[in-house]
């Protein structure tokens, strides 16, 4: 019987918890249940939960991506350098971010494979290097249309309208311009990265080399290629949240995206008690991401201080860390 | 009756229901080497491993020097007397400090010895250690720097640097060379004149003819023979400790078709003869042999994971050289690895998904997993194997070691293969599972050649048609499995001469 409350718990616990919330804050605030305030909490989750979702198929291998935030940071910047001062068109400065999303996943994962440097050093290495790489062309400077470019010469490229459109269209939905563009992206990535890794032979191959890598090699699986495959992936769904935030912010800022790294990372962390799956989980980053942005909205809601949110955040991930590990060891028995 | 240095007696241990150690007797002598002889999970590191305090006994008791001896943690045996250098050498040395360090770490280490470290000092006294155990190394080199034997050698001063009474060494030559050993060698030679007591733990025959004063051999948690009287009876000493209950052999030897696989010249070291064997169609061949015999090595050539030094394989006739795992499987050439927990198991996965992990590609379409094919497979390959669960979606860590191990194999016998390597497939498996495993095996060998990697006599009589035994590297006899001259197939493996009774070639 105790047992079976404690499986319940486990499974359920997490998603009681949010519902619990959601029924919460629509008591205690006035609007906090309606449309335009649920999308509000998909828009401020949609960029660190697509960040979250690339980081989770880095841990899905057994590995972890320090360098997202940054990658997203870079991106961001290398969007606005080549459309205010390259004065190139969106797609080119989108293919470009893409690109290099997936030139740094490679490179992270060449490092942890090839020259066996353990992932956590590999890519806070490589956050440090695109942090300190993203400023130098511009001399540490932000980038908007008009600013100097020395010798008296302004920058004269702007955001092209199609670039802006990515981070600023709203889809009608019942109201009228209702579901913002980068909401729509994290759905359709979440729901591509839930059926790659749950249900493709890659991504179940991907889980076997996480939980035994050695086994995995022994049946043949071609276990170094699957994880820069997951670091490419990681980096690829960074860059496209930077492309998202140089989007919606409209000039390449500097100083944003310093909270990306932690947020999405708390996100796929608190993922692994979603469902009592206890391991990395499409689904489970996706329903972490939005609790953090339900729990900050209702706050927000409710007069809340905003410098409490990080405190809750913390609190928030703590526990999910208790529910996985501790309850989830109590149900398997303390090993053998 | 002299004292000996260390006695143990009635010792018992049980982890849950397993019964480890069934009541151990044995006595340790000054100036003795007492040569511990076991097959694996026989009890040995569980003995070991009480000695030293790292576990408790549940029954029984130690006797040091004539006085009750209970170490409480490893710290207090070493303190009482009593030090082991274990078998990975690292855990008794510091890679990243200086060999006179390492030598003086447990002097460094004591509450009196001082806030600052004089190296001048210190370099001296540890030239003195080095010396007195006649190791010729460079005090400032750093020990990651050296080379395995130097290494175990520093390990084993800074256990002497505690003055024992009784020294354990678990498979010290495991890692060295045959020069590196027979440095190790003088320095137990030295010791041993000294007065100290010393426990060696090998399988292999010649560190053991070489400095064993006795010997003593388990099995299955218990004593299965103690060997004193000069000359020492080497066979009757690993017949002991593999044991040959001879079980009624239900089949009869096939001599199979066509040959499958052939190893042409294969070396696996510079020293070990070259390798020649066929394995035909329909065959069980048994390759046995003790531990660090060269049997495991093999099976890595063969599957793509390690490299042949020179030599040849040939897979129906045609050239089979596997660069990778990956090169082995697409050629027909499966294995199961020893160790499941470690090589094997998937411990996040499911029983299907343990069993279709290298045929995703088969149960997928385009690259989306069919879980009802792969379920359904799952299920028929457990009824087949009789693996017993609740359904084939149970997490693989519910199951028994020896339903885990029937999924392990069931793994490579779902798919037709060529050649089928199975590496220790009986390793901590019951009997039960493991008479179901090998009828298995037996019944679905027609059609490829199977080759298993074994160091028990038994199991090899139970489930092979020819049994091959290995020693050092290279083939040291055959026997077909049929009236076998048990004298002879132990005799190839204690290395003793090479037979030629009931030979094939």
């Amino acid at each position: 019987m105790n047992d079976r409350i404690l499986d319940f718990s486990i499974k359920y616990g997490f998603l009681i918890l949010l519902f619990g919330l959601i029924i919460f804050f629509s008591l205690a605030t006035n609007g906090f249940s309606s449309p335009r305030s649920a999308v509000f909490v998909l828009q401020s989750v949609a960029i660190t939960g697509i960040l979250a979702l690339g980081v989770t198929c880095t841990l899905v291998v057994d590995g972890f991506d320090l360098s997202i935030g940054a990658v997203a940071t870079s991106a961001l910047m290398l969007s606005a350098y080549s459309m205010v001062i390259l004065e190139q068109s969106a797609l080119v400065a989108v293919l470009l971010c893409l690109f290099m999303g997936a030139l740094v996943g490679m490179i992270n994962g060449l490092l942890i494979v090839r020259f066996r440097v353990p992932d956590l050093l590999a890519t806070l290495g490589m956050m440090f290097l695109l942090i300190g790489l993203q400023r130098i062309p511009t001399q540490g400077n932000s980038i908007a249309t008009g600013m100097s470019l020395g010798n008296g010469v302004a920058a004269e490229g702007t955001f092209s309208k199609a670039f802006l459109w990515i981070g600023r269209h709203r889809f009608d939905l019942v109201l009228e311009r209702l579901v913002p563009m980068p909401v729509v992206i994290f759905l359709v990535i979440a729901i591509l990265i839930w059926l790659f890794l749950g249900f493709t032979r890659h991504g179940r191959m991907m889980y076997a080399i996480g939980s035994n890598e050695r086994a995995a090699e022994l049946v043949g699986v071609k276990v170094n290629n699957y994880k820069i495959a997951a670091y490419m992936i990681s980096g690829v769904t960074a860059s496209i949240g930077g492309i998202l935030l140089a989007a919606r912010l409209g000039r390449g800022d500097i100083a944003s995206g310093n909270n990306l790294l932690l947020d999405s990372v708390a996100a796929a962390l608190i993922g692994f008690a979603v469902l009592g799956a206890a391991r990395p989980n499409a689904f489970g980053t996706a329903i972490g991401a939005l609790f953090v942005g339900i729990l900050l909205q209702g706050m927000t809601m409710m007069n809340a201080p905003y410098y409490t949110q990080d405190f809750v955040k913390g609190a928030v991930l703590v526990a999910a860390l208790v529910f996985t590990f501790y309850l989830s060891s109590r149900r398997t028995g303390s090993g053998h | 009756m002299p004292v000996h240095a260390l006695e143990v007696r009635g010792l018992l241990k049980n982890f849950g229901k397993n019964r480890v150690l069934k009541g151990i007797d044995l006595s340790l002598s000054h100036g003795t080497v007492t040569v511990l002889m076991g097959a694996n999970g026989a009890g040995k590191s569980t003995l070991v491993k009480i000695i030293c305090g790292y576990h408790s006994a549940d029954e029984g008791e130690l006797i040091k020097a004539g006085q009750a001896f209970s170490p409480e943690t490893a710290a207090d045996a070493i303190a009482k007397g009593v030090v082991t250098v274990h078998q990975s050498i690292d855990d008794g040395v510091i890679p990243d400090l200086d060999v006179a360090n390492n030598l003086l770490l447990d002097r460094l280490a004591e509450p009196r010895s001082g806030f600052f470290v004089r190296e001048g000092k210190l370099r001296k006294d540890a030239q003195q250690v080095a010396d007195s155990m006649g190791i010729d190394v460079d005090m400032k080199a750093r020990v990651a720097d050296l080379s395995v034997a130097d290494r175990q050698m520093i390990a084993i001063a800074r256990a002497m640097a505690r003055k024992p009474e009784v020294l354990i060494l678990d498979e010290p030559t495991s890692s060295l060379s045959a020069t590196e050993a027979s440095r190790l060698f003088a320095l137990i030679d030295r010791l041993r004149d000294a007065g100290v007591a010393i426990l060696y733990i090998s399988h292999r025959m010649s560190d053991i003819r070489r400095i064993a004063d006795r010997i003593l051999c388990m099995r299955d948690g218990a004593i299965s023979g103690v060997f004193e009287d000069k000359p020492l009876d080497y066979e009757a000493a690993v017949t002991a400790m593999l044991g040959h209950r001879m079980n009624e052999v239900d089949f009869t030897a096939q001599v199979g078709n066509g040959p499958v696989l052939e190893l042409k010249d294969v070396k696996l070291t510079p020293t070990a003869e070259a390798i020649n064997l066929t394995c035909r169609d329909g065959e069980v061949v048994a390759l046995i042999g003790l531990l660090g015999s060269g049997k495991s090595r093999l099976a890595e050539v063969i599957y793509g994971i390690s490299r042949a030094l020179s030599g040849e394989m040939l897979i129906d006739g045609t050239e089979y050289r596997p660069a990778s795992v990956e090169q082995a499987v697409q050629r027909g050439v499966f294995m199961s690895p020893k160790d499941r927990g470690s090589n094997a198991v998937i411990p996040a996965f499911d029983i299907t998904n343990n069993m279709t992990l290298p045929f995703f590609a088969k149960f997928s379409k385009g690259s989306f997993l069919s879980d009802n094919r792969s379920r359904a497979r799952s299920r028929e390959m457990n009824q087949q194997l009789g693996v017993v669960c609740q359904s084939e979606t149970d997490e693989i860590g519910t199951l028994s070691g020896g339903n885990q191990q029937k999924v392990m194999i069931a793994r490579w016998l779902m798919e037709p293969c060529r050649v089928l390597l199975l590496d220790e497939p009986f390793q901590g498996v019951d009997i039960g599972a493991r008479r179901d495993i090998g009828k298995h095996i037996r019944t679905s060998a027609p059609g490829r050649t199977t080759i298993v990697f074994m160091a028990e006599i038994d199991e090899a009589i139970e489930i092979a048609d020819r049994i091959v035994v290995m020693s050092e590297g290279s083939i040291k006899g055959e026997h077909i499995n049929k009236n076998i001259e048990l004298s002879a197939l132990i005799s190839d493996i204690s290395g003793s001469q090479v037979s030629t009774a009931g030979q094939n070639p």
